[in-house]
């Protein structure tokens, strides 16, 4: 066999074995978290509260780590819709949509760290929240905006000019344009860019430890409605440790039994929420995306 | 006008018609557009004032950063804010980090765009899907609680002390970025125009050949670019290299040794003091230098070019 050949196959040979590696390696997380977690995981852990006699659950944690996402989304959808429809449909190739593509590009490069400090001076501090689930939401704004920005602007700008053309033919204005036709076809790209985000929001621990806060909440009183009382679970000011931050926070606090169990099942319900996020985003997207083209 | 021969497309250029400026969606629109810019303003700003406090209000001087003695207890008798240990461990933790993810995400990359058959790729493609969406903490709580034990009972004879070293953030790193240089990666292979590919298998180069001599020539740009965001990211990660390497204050000199890094200093030590006292101060010159990091990585990745599909 000539040396030629011989190196083809070695090469074929070394790039499988790469392969079958990394994927090996991601199955050994997945599985390693499934069996750490056996026994630990269920409806039982999701709702209980975090205790050292016994095997607590994850219940406030789980419950703040929902709020922030929701806050954050509320913040962050509405916001990088608009701007994604202003940079895909009336952005010129102007100074101004540099300055706003350069941010865009800087703050996704900036260290989550880095932005959980800008939190912690300007939400925490300067307004005297203290640590609040609105701050956390708000650094996680930071970095999520123009995420969610440039998917919506990728979406919109996948939308065939033909559509705009016809739409505008018939009389309609640019608004009602952008409203009625393009905006509904893009609208499954745009989920499949929600759903991403929300994924990242959900992992996210760096930023929210200044922001959000560490204090591990013993119980909540889900009846006190005061939505301005720090100690209403549904107050925007109320501290909230979230579910990865918890994770962090367990790594200080030294690897007793129940702590390394608790954690280790937490990081499991993570990996899964994450497993489930990406399957739901392309699920959810390929449905709707039949919704529209059927429409 | 002298010279019709090269009229501008007017529909791009004109300038806005007054019916426009006033158009209320248009600048709805632009205002969300341009909170980015408000954010980023802001961020600078704040991260700037308070980075440099430890300079203009606690009169320390700017080239005591650069000792290699960290000594910031404000009772020790001779208290120093040198920020040479971090620096250098951040850059030593990157580097490691992008010398074990680069061969094996450009073998990766290499597999999806010209090896794998297409089940092979529906299986690769969605793992590295899931690979980015795993979130820090939990790569740092895998290191803490797997391989720094391993390395501990495993590693002695290798010098593994503690487990806690620059080779577990280096490897935990590695797992993190290593999606990042795979996706930037395969998107410079896929774009390597088909007819070099064919003209050189015409020549009767096996695949391989065609791989080692024109692909990867090809796309090395794109491949260089992936790395450089892959060590961005590395630079600026947290939680899982600060659970996993050990946390101290010296200049990394072997693999297998404790050391610590910019972003886990301010982790740690953020909460435990006090704003304004110049232990803090220090921590907020550690966010500016990663700031100014990551601006510097920004400047390079343009000058590199743009992937199309950043990841």
């Amino acid at each position: 066999m000539s040396r030629v050949i011989w190196a083809d196959r070695t090469a074929t040979a070394v790039l499988w074995v790469a392969a079958i590696l990394v994927v090996a390696v991601l199955l050994g997380i997945i599985a390693h978290f499934l069996l750490a977690s056996a026994g630990t995981l269920g409806l039982d852990f999701l709702v209980r509260d975090p205790s050292d006699v016994t095997i607590g659950g994850v219940g406030p944690v789980l419950f703040n780590s929902l709020y922030v996402l929701v806050l954050t989304l509320l913040l962050t959808v509405p916001l990088g819709i608009l701007g994604g429809i202003y940079m895909a449909e009336y952005a010129g190739e102007g100074r101004a949509t540099t300055v706003v593509r350069f941010c865009q590009e800087l703050i996704s490069s900036v260290p989550s760290i880095v932005v959980g400090m800008f939190g912690l001076a300007l939400f925490v501090s300067a307004t005297h929240w203290g640590y609040t689930a609105l701050g956390g939401s708000l650094a996680l704004l930071v970095f999520n905006l123009p995420l969610m920005t440039r998917l919506t602007e990728q979406a919109l700008r996948a939308v065939p000019d033909d559509e705009r053309s016809g739409s505008l033919a018939l009389g309609a204005t640019r608004w009602h344009t952008i409203r009625h036709v393009v905006l509904p076809l893009a609208i499954p790209g745009i989920v499949t860019g929600i759903i991403l985000t929300a994924g990242r929001i959900f992992g996210e621990a760096a930023a929210l430890i200044f922001t959000s806060g560490l204090s591990t909440p013993s119980s909540y009183d889900f009846g006190n409605l005061d939505l301005l009382d720090p100690r209403s679970p549904w107050s925007p000011l109320h501290p909230a440790t979230t579910l990865s931050v918890f994770i962090w926070k367990s790594n200080s606090e030294g690897l007793g039994l129940f702590v390394r169990q608790v954690a280790d099942s937490s990081a499991a319900l993570l990996v899964l929420m994450v497993l489930a996020f990406n399957l739901g985003a392309r699920g959810l997207g390929r449905l709707l995306q039949r919704r529209v083209t059927g429409a | 006008m002298t010279s019709p021969s090269i009229a501008l497309p007017t529909p791009l250029r004109r300038s806005l018609t007054i019916r426009e400026r006033l158009d209320l969606s248009r600048r709805v629109t632009l205002a969300a557009a341009t909170t980015v810019v408000v954010l980023v303003a802001l961020l600078l700003a704040f991260i700037a004032w308070n980075g440099v406090q430890l300079f203009t209000a606690s009169g320390v001087p700017v080239t005591q950063i650069l000792s290699a003695t960290w000594q910031p207890d404000p009772t020790s008798p001779s208290t120093t804010y040198g920020l040479l240990p971090f620096i250098a461990g951040t850059l030593a933790v990157m580097a490691l980090g992008a010398a074990i993810a680069t061969p094996l995400s450009v073998a990766l990359a290499v597999f999806m765009a010209e090896v794998a058959p297409r089940w092979a790729r529906s299986i690769t493609q969605p793992a590295m899907e899931v690979f980015v969406g795993i979130p820090s903490v939990v790569y740092g709580w895998l290191g803490l609680t797997v391989l720094v034990p391993f390395l501990r009972t495993n590693g002695q004879g290798l010098g593994f002390s503690v487990g806690f070293s620059l080779f577990a953030g280096g490897l935990v790193l590695s797992l993190m970025i290593l999606p990042t240089i795979t996706s930037v990666a395969l998107d410079a292979l896929t774009t390597v125009p088909t007819e070099l590919r064919g003209a050189s298998l015409a020549l009767g180069t096996t695949r391989w050949q065609t791989i080692r001599h024109v692909l990867l020539p090809a796309a090395g740009g794109g491949i260089v670019t992936g790395v450089v965001l892959g060590m961005m990211r590395a630079a600026g990660e947290a939680l899982a290299v600060q659970m996993v390497i050990g946390n101290r204050p010296v200049i990394p000199t072997s693999l297998t040794a404790p050391m610590t890094t910019l972003t886990s200093q301010i982790t740690l030590d953020m909460g435990n003091t006090v704003a304004g006292e110049p232990w803090n101060q220090a921590l907020w010159t550690m966010g500016l230098i990663l700031l100014l990091i990551s601006l510097g990585f920004v400047i390079l990745v343009r000058r590199l070019g743009r992937p199309r599909r950043a990841a």
